[in-house]
């Protein structure tokens, strides 16, 4: 293990010193069995000097025993941990490791290409912030990739490297390369990642690794190396609306309280007004404390204790907000589901669910969908099964707070744990909260056009992008107060044309005119539903198929 | 997850979040503490979760009576300069039967007064949470373990049927008699946690600092002569080098290295430019591969 070495031999202070400003980079790989992830992240740990020569003793030995690559070194070794995965030659689970270079510290998620397995590479997404996702460059995009792909989009990771490995296979044949590139960037479009960064590798001969290759001289781009080490870590919320879910409150004695918590988002500082979200009542920051003296500010990623001016009521569970960007406090959250147990889902039992701030129970009422991640085709399901992915709604037994997960992972994510058996059965991750029925007084639905003050009615533009890149085909007009009117974007109707739906949520029967309108002009179906919870219009196209499944695993390139 | 936090500054509070979790979610947590680095770390890491209270659990120290001298003296000092209770569990079966690691190999010693000692100590006091300081990077099997590892009531870890672990949310559920192990610096490299003792100026057993001590050499590893107990073989003799170790354990199990580190940023040099992983002086990973996963199935930890 040496890299700077020859500070390290010259001046070990000063290298300490340089080590304290290393960032830290989570990321997750995900291919199929055969694209060589776990060679990759082998190399990785193998060409960052991570391997220790103990270790290299028993590689060696390993790859004459159980390796794959004649008797020669098989870095995959490395990685799968478990017995039973040596023998069939996979991995079978979520494995972290660990690397280092001068500028950053990586964690790296090594997840399944298995397709039984979407719950290990959800599992190993949720804590990513950078996705790279491995193609043979022979074989080029396969229904895998789509899959992986989605599910990264779903978990929120908005940077993607496309590892197109086994370069040397296809004799460096930029054409190739281009070509999956085109094929990919087309098909990820809707997914809305900020960024996607192809980069031509042969993982097991080092090609654009570390060093940029020779045999790639028409590639210009950064090499894999180079750019987890610089790309900038997503996810930056210290801008965000402060959040601390209360972990645990601190009353060591009489005269302190401290409220525990690793804040969610924003920042803080002694004198801030701060809201609690459950209560709606409010303090302010009187202490920010640690065992090495006051901080005079926190943000966001630190686990922190807090002391308040005011004596008021906050227990675990609570969420301590700023007071004009509140969450959403609700019991009817609405949520993607990723199912991850043997036993489907049963809409209607009683599920434990845990938030960031508190374990509630609560059950599914409802699947409006279920997506088929191969087609990201939307299905009439009554039930989730292993591995399925659906949009839910929920009830609470109580109001919980959260944010959209797609503003905030951390308060927007939730696991649901089967109260008999106490399996981790689903993550969620939540969309949007109709307005809820405790919180405001309904007693008589009255359908009344709300006539606004300001007569011009709100655009709204709708597209393919701004329907699926959110992560979910619902449009919410709930919280628009004034009429509204569409803005319809030709990729829009393409996206109901291929068989997918959208959901409308209304505010009130006002809306529901401009919602016909689209209906008549775009000679598209709806489906009207009123329940305790609002209004909402189902809009698809009738009589087309769904969408055939255009990416074959085949094995050839698309 | 923010940019400006260090890598240190992130992995401490993941560390933090994950000791408050427990001690939120548990009725009797535990902190198994093995005197080591890591265990000095993590103990750290608790003191400032709960800072300006001390951690609201008790410390455990399964003692195989094979100790170094020195870390018992550091165990104590310690548990009395936090203000934590400590409990010391030996397994007098094994001690009463005359298990040591030189009569019945490192495997069945190991396996009596390790492993046995501690599911004793967890049944007798019943906790339903025991925080423990193995790190990902250590070992294969354990880059695979979850952070909240389900144990049933046997205390057995089933890799294959692990709950899934997705964000921050973990799942701290169990039915009487079952419990979890808890990791709270999983993600912490050797490397990491050498910094960050660095850093904390976190005190630490004297004997991972170079000084002149008396060992013989013994299958190629140097045993550090701790007591009269280590019987001399035909041909060993005792000589006085400057030694240190990089992993601490049962005396006769854990091989010291010759080095002249003695200062924190020197030990950190050594180990950047060595080229062998801290495991290798553990004898008990030796054996096989995939020893550790067997002897983790079966409760140790």
């Amino acid at each position: 293990m040496a890299h700077q070495s020859d500070l390290i031999e010259s001046d070990i202070l000063a290298y300490l010193k340089s080590q304290e400003e290393k960032t830290l980079l989570r990321f997750i790989t995900c291919g199929s069995v055969d694209d060589g992830k776990s060679t990759l992240i082998g190399r990785l740990l193998w060409d960052s000097k991570m391997v220790f020569e103990d270790q290299l003793a028993a590689l060696e030995v390993d790859s004459k025993k159980v390796g794959t690559q004649g008797g020669a070194i098989d870095y995959a070794l490395l990685l799968d941990g478990l017995q039973a995965e040596r023998e069939q030659g996979i991995t079978i689970d979520v494995a972290y490791r660990f690397f280092s270079t001068d500028k950053r510290k990586f964690i790296v998620a090594d997840t399944p290409g298995h397709e039984q397995y979407t719950r290990n590479m959800v599992t190993g997404a949720s804590t990513a912030q950078v996705a790279v996702i491995l193609v043979d460059a022979r074989k080029g995009l396969l229904t895998q990739t789509r899959r992986h792909s989605f599910l990264v989009s779903l978990v929120g990771i908005r940077n993607v490297v496309l590892a197109i490995n086994k370069m040397d296979l296809i004799d460096f044949d930029q054409k190739q390369f281009d070509a999956i590139q085109r094929d990919y960037e087309k098909f990820a479009a809707p997914l809305g990642f900020a960024s996607i960064t192809a980069i031509p590798l042969s993982a097991l001969n080092g090609d654009n690794m570390i060093e940029a290759s020779a045999n790639t001289p028409w590639y210009s781009g950064p090499t894999l190396m180079g750019y987890l080490e610089n790309v900038p870590v997503a996810g930056d919320s210290r801008g965000e609306p402060f959040r601390l879910p209360v972990q645990w409150v601190n009353r060591p004695h009489l005269d302190f309280r401290g409220f525990c918590g690793t804040i969610a988002s924003g920042t803080v500082r002694p004198g801030d007004e701060i809201l609690v979200a459950s209560s709606g009542r409010t303090s302010r920051v009187a202490r920010i404390v640690t065992m090495q003296g006051d901080l005079p500010e926190a943000t966001a990623g630190q686990a922190v204790t807090l002391t308040l001016k005011d004596e008021i009521d906050v227990s675990r569970g609570d969420m301590l907000t700023i007071p004009d960007a509140p969450p959403l406090h609700t019991r009817h959250p609405e949520a993607h589901l990723v199912w991850m147990h043997d036993e489907p889902l049963q809409p209607g039992q009683l599920y434990l669910v845990k938030t960031a701030s508190a374990v509630t129970p609560g059950r599914v009422t409802a699947v409006q969908y279920v997506v088929d991640v191969n087609t990201l085709e939307q299905k009439q399901e009554p039930t989730l099964g292993l591995n399925g992915i659906g949009v839910v709604r929920l009830e609470l037994d109580r109001p919980v707070s959260f944010d959209p997960y797609r503003n905030n992972r951390d308060t927007g994510s939730f696991i649901l744990i089967d109260r008999y058996t106490n399996a981790t059965v689903a993550a969620g991750m939540v969309i949007t909260a109709p307005v809820d029925p405790d919180a405001v007084q309904v007693t008589e639905f009255t359908p009344e056009v709300v006539v606004c003050e300001d007569a011009a009615p709100v655009r709204i533009s709708l597209s393919a992008a701004s329907v699926s890149a959110s992560g979910a085909s619902v449009v919410d007009l709930s919280s628009e107060g004034c009429a509204i009117e569409f803005e319809i974007s030709p990729s829009f109707i393409e996206h109901l044309g291929k068989g997918n739906r959208v959901l409308f949520r209304l505010k009130d029967l006002g809306q529901l005119h401009a919602v016909a309108l689209l209906a008549f002009q775009q000679r598209l179906s709806f489906e009207f539903d009123r329940t305790a919870e609002g209004i909402s219009i189902l809009v698809f196209r009738r009589g087309i198929k769904p969408v055939e499944n255009s990416y074959a695993d085949t094995g050839t390139s698309i | 997850m923010s940019d400006n936090l260090t890598h240190l500054q992130q992995l401490e509070a993941e560390s933090i979040h994950i000791l408050r979790e427990v001690v939120a979610e548990f009725n009797n947590p535990v902190m198994l503490y093995s005197i080591g680095k890591d265990s000095a770390v993590m103990l750290h890491l608790a003191r400032k979760a709960f800072y300006p209270a001390p951690p609201p659990f008790p410390l455990l120290h399964v003692d195989t009576t094979w100790k170094f001298r020195e870390m018992i003296q550091f165990r104590d000092r310690m548990a009395a300069e936090c203000n934590l209770d400590l409990i010391v569990h030996v397994n007098e079966e094994g001690v009463n039967r005359g298990v040591s690691p030189f009569t019945h190999g490192s495997a069945l010693y190991t396996d009596v007064m390790k492993t046995e000692g501690l599911k004793q100590a967890l049944d007798r006091y019943k906790f339903d949470a025991a925080f423990g300081g193995a790190r990902r990077d250590e070992e294969k099997s354990r880059a695979k373990e979850r952070i909240f590892s389900f144990r049933s009531a046997n205390h057995r870890w089933d890799p294959k049927s692990q709950r899934p672990e997705l964000w921050n949310l973990y799942n701290t559920r169990i039915k009487p008699g079952e419990s979890i192990r808890v990791f709270p610096i999983s993600n912490w490299t050797e490397l990491d946690v050498w910094q960050y003792i660095h850093l904390e100026q976190i005190p630490i057993v004297p004997l991972y600092y170079a000084a002149v001590r008396p060992v013989v050499e013994r299958d190629g590893m140097l045993i550090m002569v701790d007591d009269d107990r280590l019987e001399l073989q035909p041909g060993e003799k005792v000589e006085y080098k400057s030694v240190r170790f990089r992993t601490l354990g049962c005396y006769p199990l854990t091989a010291a290295v010759e080095s002249e580190a003695d200062t924190l940023p020197r030990i950190i040099q050594e180990m950047l430019l060595t080229r062998t992983s801290e495991r290798q002086g553990r004898m008990i990973d030796h054996d096989q591969a995939g020893s550790m996963e067997k002897k983790k199935q079966e409760g140790y930890f």
